[in-house]
């Protein structure tokens, strides 16, 4: 790979992750409130996982999201999968499993931003009757399994890559994971049997963004230090700046051992947005208190959206 | 009667041979659920889960998502107690065709409270997606696994491990929604379900002698409950019906024979007879059932409440009752 197209990544990565934060800056603002911090601290990390680190097809879904079709039933034949919005299932494939569903929409403006939703999809969000609903189930566009209770995604990455490894499939699975699930005790169930199996086909990414519902993460239920935790169980864990870019990739292009990968990916849940900061510590979810709050979330918008 | 010990042994071993789609996880219970032989003829498809069953779901779940069917064993409330959510979210709501093999179904064991599943068809029952089977005799173990397998999406089956009875003839598999009918009468219908209907057939037997004209239906399939033969017979029921099932009054085989009577305005009279809306505790099979009113001699009261009129049978009159030690070699342990 030449220096220029090397550049050229990241160029191209770090506009999809602007767009990303500004376009569900723009959503919230429209919507009188949603899940905004964690488009700030995630963006740079979904961008890098669309634009480079994920090999998938082409998407086999509509642009325009189709309407919800029931749940699954053995007596519906209609249902169908989010996931065909990351192509095709083939043995040489990756897979994305999102955990904390309530970055659905994150996911959504992602797919958006890499082409695989049309522009105007977010008009769908929490919409009745739509699949592009607020907390992601597995018939949302991008998502494999329905994870809205948090920590059940990392299992199922499990025993999907387990299956993988018995099919002799070489694609890897990847998660994104919030930080705050490792209050969970099914996340180090899930970390202590991927360990036991060595299923090194699964890569972890969480974002590290330190905030959950009641506050800060060191206030609620302290998880650090993390990496050593997840070294101590066995698994490979690299603490990385989540918003650069080449620090993100980097660990995906390590030599591949026999143990998960888990890349803890460091961020602000401010970032971009630093409006934000004056919420701290009750980033969970953005509702404006006040119209004069709304208005210098929409001039910042505006000004973000003019630099371009 | 015949008693076949561990009847599922070899049966999941043979039927699993030509089906390399099957794998089995354990959380720790392997032997106790009989399936170490499983474990030692087909090792690369034996998952040791440990005791995670939160986390068993989930993987259960992904190797499903996958082609792979899951089998699950462990003890019954440790599938559906412990990990529920995770049994709703990962399994039951993607209607994934994950088998959760459930041992120790209710009083069957004497491991107390913790031990003894003993709400587990009502919440199952409660589980949409869900199918529930449950196991009756060694036929049923024998022949529960091709009912499983022709269901698509997730099926809850309550097992029996050791010394099993066989009441049903080895050539009469268990049919999916299909009730066995014991003895066709006129003046009473029972339905019992699981260890309950050997209970049963020592009163049926009695109450026929004193005049007492009973329909015995046993039902192995709990979700769905409309098999039409169960309506037909409580409809010709004269004074009434009796449930009597392993497990609470509240939403199991009883809650489900009500619903029946409801949803088609039958306004027959319902005795159910089970565990009254509370928890047992630690003591034998034999003795929990007698003491909690789900013996062959509280059907026989049941039945007299039911007629108006006392039969006169006492528990002498009762046909022998099947003594089973509590450590029994057909056992991995005492529970």
């Amino acid at each position: 790979m030449t220096r220029d197209t090397r550049r050229d990544w990241k160029l191209e990565t770090r506009r999809i992750a602007g767009n990303i934060r500004r376009r569900v800056l723009d959503h919230v603002i429209r919507n009188n409130g949603g899940y905004l911090s964690q488009a700030c601290s995630s963006a740079e990390m979904f961008a890098v996982l669309y634009n480079k680190i994920l090999h998938l097809g082409p998407s086999e879904a509509p642009r325009v999201p189709q309407k919800f079709c029931g749940v699954p039933r053995s007596d519906n034949p209609h249902f169908f999968s989010g996931s065909v919005y990351n192509g095709p299932r083939a043995p040489h494939l990756d897979r994305l499993i999102l955990s904390p569903a309530h970055y659905a929409l994150v996911l959504y403006a992602t797919l958006i931003e890499v082409g695989r939703l049309a522009e105007d999809a977010l008009k769908h969000f929490n919409r009745d009757g739509s699949t592009v609903e607020m907390i992601g189930a597995e018939h949302s566009p991008g998502v494999e399994t329905t994870t809205g209770s948090l920590s059940q995604a990392l299992s199922q990455a499990g025993g999907i890559a387990l299956a993988r490894r018995l099919k002799n499939e070489t694609g890897r699975v990847w998660v994104v994971m919030s930080d705050g699930e490792f209050q969970e005790g099914q996340t180090w169930e899930a970390v202590a049997t991927m360990v036991h199996y060595k299923l090194s086909n699964v890569g972890v990414f969480v974002d590290m963004n330190g905030q959950q519902c009641d506050g800060a993460m060191s206030s609620v239920m302290n998880i650090e230090p993390l990496a050593a935790k997840l070294e101590a169980f066995g698994a490979r864990a690299v603490d990385v700046d989540g918003h650069d870019l080449e620090a993100l990739f980097a660990p995906t292009q390590l030599p591949v051992e026999d143990r998960p990968l888990f890349v803890l990916a460091r961020t602000d849940p401010a970032r971009g947005v630093s409006l934000l900061e004056e919420r701290a510590p009750q980033l969970h979810y953005l509702r404006f208190t006040s119209e004069e709050e709304k208005m210098r979330y929409r001039k910042f918008h505006d000004r973000l959206a003019k630099e371009g | 009667m015949e008693t076949v010990l561990r009847p599922y042994v070899e049966t999941f071993i043979r039927w699993s041979k030509d089906r390399p789609e099957v794998v089995v996880l354990s959380a720790d219970l392997t032997n106790s659920c009989e399936v170490a032989r499983w474990r030692d003829t087909y090792p690369e498809r034996f998952f040791s889960m440990g005791m995670a069953e939160q986390n068993m779901m989930g993987f259960a779940s992904g190797l499903a998502r996958e082609g792979f069917t899951p089998f699950i064993h462990t003890f019954a409330v440790f599938i559906y107690r412990r990990p529920y959510d995770q049994l709703v979210m990962s399994i039951a709501y993607p209607n994934l065709p994950v088998r959760l093999m459930a041992f120790l179904p209710g009083i069957t064991t004497p491991g107390g409270v913790t031990h003894q599943a003993i709400e587990d068809v009502a919440l199952m029952r409660a589980t949409p997606n869900m199918t529930i089977l449950e196991t009756g005799d060694a036929t049923e173990v024998e022949t529960v696994l091709d009912v499983a397998h022709a269901v698509k999406g997730p099926v809850y089956v309550r097992m029996l491990r050791g010394e099993v009875p066989r009441l049903f003839r080895r050539e009469e598999p268990m049919v999916f929604n299909r009730a066995r009918v014991l003895c066709r009468g006129s003046d009473v219908v029972v339905i019992t379900a699981g260890i309950t209907t050997e209970e049963a057939m020592r009163a049926t037997s009695a109450l026929e002698h004193k005049g007492v004209s009973i329909t015995h239906l046993h039902v192995s399939t709990l979700k769905p409950f409309s098999d039409p033969s169960v309506l037909e017979a409580i409809r010709t029921a004269r004074h009434g019906v009796i449930t009597l099932e392993n497990h609470t009054i509240v939403g199991g085989l009883g809650s489900a024979v009500a619903e029946l009577i409801a949803d088609h305005g039958l306004g027959k009279k319902l005795v159910r007879l089970g565990l009254r809306d509370t928890y047992a505790h630690g003591a034998s099979r034999q003795y929990l059932m007698r003491e909690y009113g789900l013996d062959a001699l509280s059907l026989v009261r049941a039945v007299e409440t039911l007629c108006g009129e006392p039969t006169g049978i006492t528990e002498q009159d009762l046909a022998r009752v099947r003594l089973q030690a509590v450590h029994s070699q057909a056992k991995a342990e005492g529970l």
